[in-house]
């Protein structure tokens, strides 16, 4: 009996083992074997000098595949893939270089983000593109520096992302922007006099954005009542509550999709009776399938709206519907996201700092960076003196409870 | 009233919840004296295999069948995790618990990708309602009576059958209920099927409230399930079913404390809301400085 007990505890623990060197194995394995499986599918042209002289540029992805905001993080990631995939070489100093994009989860988390970040950095990648979120943007900003890597944020909107430093870009709009888009949205559309903010405790994100509102809609005459949400919480019950008998007139609430299916779901079953408004995180297919069949009113900011640019859209679409892991990635449908044209045009952003650095070299990439300038399917992309893109535009989309898709309501500039 | 009836009505609804997850810690910790850690991820765990059997299955197939594979996957954890251990110091189980409970938030994780998942409408009590000035889902009013006739029926079972008098034993004297001819396996056994059982059924009611199913939606019900039960006692059935309400409700007033103290005139503007868990936990530990052994705790002192 005890031998056999000692068998089966030997038994155990080399099962342990092989599965730890397994996942070694196949993290140093899978990203080069998935970029010379891209580099077979676009043909010989890709594969030839891949092949030849082995010149590999490395991006690194910053991504949140997992927790709060693994859904819209996946979806960014896909807008990168794609790119790779269209254009999987790039011509640096006169030579053509195989981009390979080594892809890390920070798991929407500040605390597990900074090891993700160094898997990047001991990688060895020329510049590193995300994070979706902003808080994991933040907590990785300064394990970049250390490394002396550049980073380009794809749609985190908190401003303290690029303040302060010259290592982090970004190519999407800032909270204080959308905040007053979003006010002023709430102000003059929705005529609400008295609006219910609600954010998640320590998230960075969600507090920003609350406070960029709060201070443009009490500016422009409102009241405003603010709560916010432990982590962990599924109960927003009381919260609906709060909003609705304190008379608020708008739910704002750009918080994670996670906790924002929660929500919606809540607010319908406990007749919220006036509208939602949220930040860019909501314009997601999470969103618009957890609204469907609901008694809800949506209303979103964001970067892109489909339909603006027709080749991208097309071709991003049939990218989905070729591959089954990214069409599960972006949420089982081919709704395009504003957050992967985001992910496409930074993809193109890096690749036009790596040429305009001459070098895979990353701070000569960091040193190339503020020049870089591109005209994206989101738009044109130039950078300003912090390392934030000069936009000026939001797309207010609103979600229709019939068809499960995304309404364009209007395009909204702040001067 | 009409002020307060909103918060109640959710707070009698998730207080519920936690007391069918409360129950199963509560027994498992009054027959083996062990803190079953993985008990809020089998809850979880249900909640997943719903979401999957019904994307195939009829809810008429999938609902007893995911009640059936809970208990399965209860009544498997104790016999690979724990049984083993039975002669080990206590604390080596309760590693093994963690572990356990790490392993299906994993496997969770991998098998949904780590996204949320949008639990199925289960027909009857997904619909709303309005209770005077409140408008909620019938899951808030079919929670409390569900739980009470479902803690009925432990309660006859525990007192009044051969099984529920074996319990008894067991609980009170491990040993000498070995020695006296009671299967203790099927003891235990049956304690793991019965916690999970209420779990599963828990499960049903909490997610049909609160819809987005992840790897990690196990952990915070499953923590304050925990606190009930010790919060009444633990070890005891009753005890742990008040705890949970008393959990429930308390969480949810605090959070609409301010609107409520709001409408009557007194503006106290401090984000009360915020710290709705911190109060629930504060609240605990002050009941525990007075009566250390919980509300109807046993008298014995035991080191966990």
């Amino acid at each position: 009996m005890k031998s056999y007990k000692r068998v089966l505890a030997l038994m155990l623990a080399m099962a342990m083992m092989v599965c730890v060197f397994a996942a070694c194995g196949s993290d140093a394995a899978s990203a080069p074997a998935a970029s010379s499986a891209e580099a077979a599918a676009s043909g010989d042209a890709a594969a030839a000098p891949a092949a030849a002289g082995d010149k590999v540029v490395k991006i690194g992805v910053y991504e949140p595949a997992s927790g709060d905001n693994g859904a819209g993080g996946k979806q960014e990631t896909l807008g990168m893939q794609y790119a790779n995939q269209e254009t999987p070489t790039v011509e640096i100093g006169g030579e053509t270089y195989s981009v390979q994009l080594e892809i890390v989860d920070n798991q929407s988390s500040t605390d597990k983000g900074p090891s993700a970040a160094q898997q990047l950095v001991s990688a060895g990648v020329s510049v590193v593109l995300g994070s979706y979120g902003s808080g994991v943007s933040i907590a990785a900003s300064d394990v970049f520096k250390n490394g002396g890597v550049p980073a380009i944020g794809v749609t985190c909107t908190n401003p303290q992302v690029t303040e302060g430093n010259d290592h982090y870009f970004r190519i999407c709009f800032l909270d204080p922007f959308q905040g007053t888009v979003l006010a002023n949205y709430a102000s003059a559309e929705l005529g609400a006099k008295k609006a219910y903010c609600l954010s998640k405790l320590g998230d960075d994100y969600s507090a920003g954005l609350c406070n960029y509102f709060k201070e443009a809609f009490t500016g422009l005459g409102g009241e405003v009542v603010e709560e916010s949400f432990p982590e962990g919480n599924s109960d927003f019950t009381s919260y609906i509550t709060n909003a609705k008998s304190q008379g608020c007139e708008v739910f704002f609430a750009p918080v994670s999709t996670e906790a924002a299916a929660n929500i919606i779901e809540q607010a319908s079953a406990q007749g919220l009776g006036m509208p939602m408004l949220a930040g860019d995180t909501w314009d997601s297919n999470v969103i618009t399938g957890a609204a469907q069949g609901k008694d809800v009113e949506i209303i979103v900011t964001t970067f892109y709206q489909e339909g603006g640019n027709a080749a991208f859209d097309e071709g991003f679409k049939a990218y989905l519907n070729s591959d089954s892991t990214a069409m599960t990635n972006n949420g089982g449908n081919d709704m395009v996201a504003a957050v992967s044209a985001m992910g496409y045009d930074a993809y193109y952003v890096a690749l036009e700092a790596l040429k305009a650095a001459g070098s895979t070299d990353a701070a000569a990439v960091q040193a190339a960076l503020p020049g870089v300038t591109y005209t994206g399917v989101s738009g044109a992309i130039a950078f300003n003196e912090t390392g934030d893109a000069i936009r000026d535009t939001a797309y207010v989309k609103k979600a229709n409870t019939e068809t499960g898709a995304w309404d364009f309501v209007a395009e909204q500039k702040v001067g | 009233m009409s002020v307060v009836l909103p918060y109640l009505l959710s707070g009698i609804s998730v207080g519920g919840q936690y007391a069918l997850i409360a129950i199963g810690y509560t027994m498992v910790y009054g027959i083996l004296r062990l803190i079953n850690f993985a008990h809020g991820d089998v809850f979880m765990v249900a909640g997943v295999m719903m979401v999957y059997l019904s994307a195939s299955l009829p809810l008429y197939v999938s609902m007893p069948l995911m009640l059936i594979l809970t208990v399965i996957i209860g009544f498997a954890i104790e016999r690979a995790a724990y049984k083993p251990l039975r002669s080990a110091p206590r604390m080596s189980i309760m590693i093994s618990a963690i572990g356990v409970s790490y392993l299906l938030q994993n496997l969770a994780a991998y098998i949904t990708g780590g996204l949320a998942q949008q639990y199925p409408t289960v027909p009857g009590i997904s619909a709303s309602v309005n209770i005077g000035p409140a408008t909620t889902k019938v899951v808030t009013l079919v929670t409390p009576f569900l739980v009470i006739a479902l803690v009925f029926a432990l309660v006859m079972l525990i007192n009044h059958t051969k099984i529920g008098m074996a319990m008894r034993a067991v609980s009170k004297d491990y040993d000498t209920a070995q020695l006296m001819g009671i299967r203790i396996n099927a003891v235990i056994s049956a304690t793991f099927v019965i916690g999970s059982f209420l779990a599963a059924v828990g499960s049903v009611l909490y997610f049909t409230n609160y819809t987005a199913v992840t790897y990690t939606s196990g952990a915070m019900p499953g923590l304050k399930a925990f606190v009930a039960a010790v919060f009444g006692g633990i070890g005891s059935i009753p005890g742990a079913v008040i705890g949970a309400f008393i959990i429930g409700i308390s969480e949810n007033i605090v959070k609409g404390l301010e609107a409520m103290l709001g409408m009557a005139g007194i503006n106290l503007n401090i984000g009360l809301a915020t710290f709705s868990d911190a109060v629930t936990f504060a609240l605990l530990i002050i009941i525990l400085v007075v009566k250390p052994t919980g509300l109807f705790g046993e008298k014995a002192t035991e080191k966990v």
